[in-house]
């Protein structure tokens, strides 16, 4: 085979393998859309964080703002606190509600952001006052289930405990 | 009584002792071959004539098992992911069965069956006729002029051949899916997108096929060099290249895949 | 130590684990001789040739090739050593995927600096020498046995060596070729001033080009002498050898248990 031709076949398949690398970043992967080289930490305490993980969205509005950058136990307060990397783009005020919601009923857990109406805004290393535990399954059927027995006997008697209206 | 016993240990020792003498070998070969690489690296040439006898002689064979595996994924993910109504999502069993898993193994059982033997067949026949001997001869050390530049080839060719089978066939999964079966376009690759991470599954699987690439050459060219000079003997070791490398790709995707999600 | 050997051999023993090859061998071959070591299949005459390149090592012994002792070089200084010596494979040992013209072209372009232009000269000359000029641009394959035999001749010559060595260069010839090749040997001897070892069993051939010929049995020399005094030879060995006997002091039958004993028939009576 000449020396040209060689060349020519292998510069194809080279050119081909990564154009192949580079679709499965850009166009499979979300190499593109989740870039958050430039990000701000906050911290947040949450009294439980359920099934949350590391690296998981934080959602604003629905937009991912930001990702779960780290998870640790805080053996002062006995709570969880997770640092946000929230993407520099964006900013939001002091008083932001910071909430471990779940995608759908049984989906990934992630952290929602709901902007307040302070104008001071949130800036590196602050720390989101307001926080909304991981509603977890269990509690709540447990809760659920409470709640009937406690309906159940308050109807055996009625003298004892009137109901709420 | 003590024959008998004796008779039964020898009969085990023998093939583990050869065994393990063949393993030193095997080591000592593969240490040999990157002590040597550096006429490779100085003779770039070289490396490119075995990247296109091991790559780009295995594109086709790549491309279209690529195609298929993808429209495979496609059909079989619809149906089952249908009867729990998230058809939505079959953009990402697709990609992620193909980045993670089936494109550096299949890519990889592929290149051994394709490129592998070549490799080990050559080396082989180079051997049967004397042409590492008159190399040495020649004062070229075979294993710096013959076996460094094919191992290189390999190296480089199987991250690259296994990218073009995730590629082609996340394309094929989308030609079934979207284009055959009726899934939204948007959702196809949005809920991809969502749900493939560059690093944890599209490098890790990189790294993956970059070491199938190192295994898979290192073992057809040992089998190659070690066969015995006959038609017998090379024709062996090409059934032994595909059998070992297709049993060390599987258990060290194992290895691998656990380490990854360990060290995750 | 004379000068004018170019390779000696003293007591040289080998073999390959616990089988014995080789059994205190001595032999010299002085420059600018054609040297023949003749012996039947498997007499340890290749592995004579192998143990004078360096690519075996004996057990004991010593092998001296231009006054150095090829069994105490490192890898460095035998891939000098080796630079200066050529070998023709039994088949030719071209490689396979590069034309006639890059087989012989191969050691220039790996061992020296020489521009492309001269290589191509000094490649057709080389070819010329042996009649195949017309050949360059033809892959191996494309060639009969003989003519991959010549070029991978001109191959052994390319950089001027000063030792030859010969494994079985006339087995599977026609005998034009087969006369072709003898001449070639002898010719490129006298020509180009080098040294000639031809390992053999093709007795007539080799007769006539040879000036010492040396006869290997059992890992051991049988015998030595000059073409004539060969010819003259009244060894049983040698006689059997030229003659081409079918018995003698090498049997016709292998090694075996009684025959009769082997058929059944002692065990009837």
């Amino acid at each position: 085979m000449q020396r040209g031709v060689l060349d020519l076949w292998v510069g194809l398949f080279v050119a081909a393998g990564l154009v192949a690398l580079v679709m499965l970043a850009f166009k499979v992967g979300n190499i593109g859309t989740a870039n958050m080289s430039d990000t701000y930490s906050v911290t947040a305490q949450f009294d439980n964080i359920g099934g949350l993980k590391v690296r998981a969205p934080v959602k604003s509005a629905g937009v991912v703002v930001g990702r779960v950058s780290s998870i640790s136990f805080d053996d002062k307060t006995y709570e969880a606190t997770v640092t946000l990397g929230l993407d520099k783009r964006y900013t939001f005020p002091k008083d932001t509600i910071a909430a471990i919601l779940t995608a759908g009923l049984l989906g990934e857990q992630y952290v929602g952001l709901d902007a307040g109406g302070s104008d001071k805004k949130l800036a590196a290393g602050d720390k989101i006052q307001i926080t909304q535990s991981a509603i977890v399954l269990e509690s709540l059927i447990s809760q659920f289930l409470f709640n009937k027995a406690a309906n159940g006997s308050a109807k055996s008697e009625p003298a004892s405990a009137p109901a709420a209206p | 009584m003590m024959g008998a016993v004796g008779r039964f240990f020898a009969a085990i020792g023998h093939p583990v002792i050869d065994g393990i003498e063949r393993l030193g070998f095997a080591s000592r070969f593969f240490g040999l071959i990157l002590l040597r690489s550096g006429t490779s690296l100085l003779r770039f040439g070289l490396v490119i004539r075995e990247i296109f006898a091991a790559g780009v002689l295995s594109m086709l064979i790549i491309i279209v098992s690529g195609l298929f595996v993808g429209m495979v994924l496609g059909l079989q993910g619809y149906r089952t992911l249908q009867t729990y109504g998230s058809a939505d999502s079959l953009g990402v069993l697709v990609a992620l069965s193909l980045v993670r898993e089936l494109g550096p193994v299949v890519a990889a059982l592929l290149f051994a069956g394709r490129a592998g033997t070549a490799m080990t067949t050559e080396v082989g026949l180079m051997k049967t006729t004397e042409q590492l001997s008159a190399l040495s001869m020649m004062a070229v050390d075979p294993m710096a002029r013959v076996i460094a530049p094919r191992f290189w080839g390999g190296v480089i060719a199987m991250p690259l051949l296994a990218a073009i089978f995730s590629a082609v066939g996340v394309f094929g999964g989308y030609l079934v899916g979207v284009v055959l079966l009726g899934v939204d376009d948007g959702t196809f690759w949005s809920q991809m997108q969502a749900a493939v991470d560059f690093r944890e599954d599209i490098l890790n699987g990189v790294f993956k096929s970059l070491i199938f690439g190192c295994v898979i050459s290192a073992i057809a060219l040992f089998e190659g060099y070690d066969a015995p000079p006959t038609a017998e003997g090379v024709s062996r070791a090409t059934t032994r290249t595909v059998v070992t490398s297709s049993l060390a790709i599987l258990a060290l995707d194992f290895v691998l895949t656990a380490f990854m999600f360990i060290g995750v | 130590m004379s000068n004018d050997n170019l390779v000696e051999i003293r007591d040289l023993s080998f073999a390959y684990g616990n089988r014995p090859i080789l059994n205190g061998i001595n032999l010299t071959a002085p420059r600018g001789k054609v040297i023949a070591i003749m012996g039947g299949s498997g007499s340890g005459k290749t592995t004579l040739l192998r143990l004078i390149g360096g690519q075996l090592r004996p057990n004991a012994g010593e092998v001296r090739v231009d006054g150095q002792r090829v069994d105490q070089l490192n890898t460095r200084e035998l891939y000098a050593l080796r630079r200066k010596m050529g070998m023709l494979f039994q088949f030719g040992a071209l490689f396979t995927d590069l034309s006639v013209f890059d087989n012989v072209a191969f050691q220039m372009r790996e061992h020296t600096d020489l521009p492309e232009a001269l290589i191509h000269d000094l490649v057709l000359m080389k070819l010329q020498a042996v009649g195949l000029r017309g050949v360059s641009q033809m892959m191996p394959a494309e060639l009969s046995g003989g003519m991959a035999r010549r070029v991978a001749l001109a191959r052994a010559v390319a950089l001027d060596p000063m030792l030859i060595m010969y494994d079985e260069p006339f087995t599977g010839l026609d005998p034009i070729s087969l006369g072709v090749i003898g001449n070639l040997i002898r010719r490129m001897t006298d020509t180009l001033g080098l040294t000639s070892i031809v390992v053999t069993h093709d007795i007539q051939e080799s007769l006539k080009i040879v000036d010492y010929v040396y006869f290997v049995s059992n890992g051991v020399i049988e015998a030595e002498g000059t073409p004539e005094e060969i010819l003259a030879s009244t060894a049983p060995f040698v006689h059997q050898f030229i003659h081409g006997e079918e018995d003698g002091p090498v049997p016709f039958h292998y090694p075996a248990a009684d025959y009769a004993h082997d058929l059944g028939l002692g065990a009837r009576t």
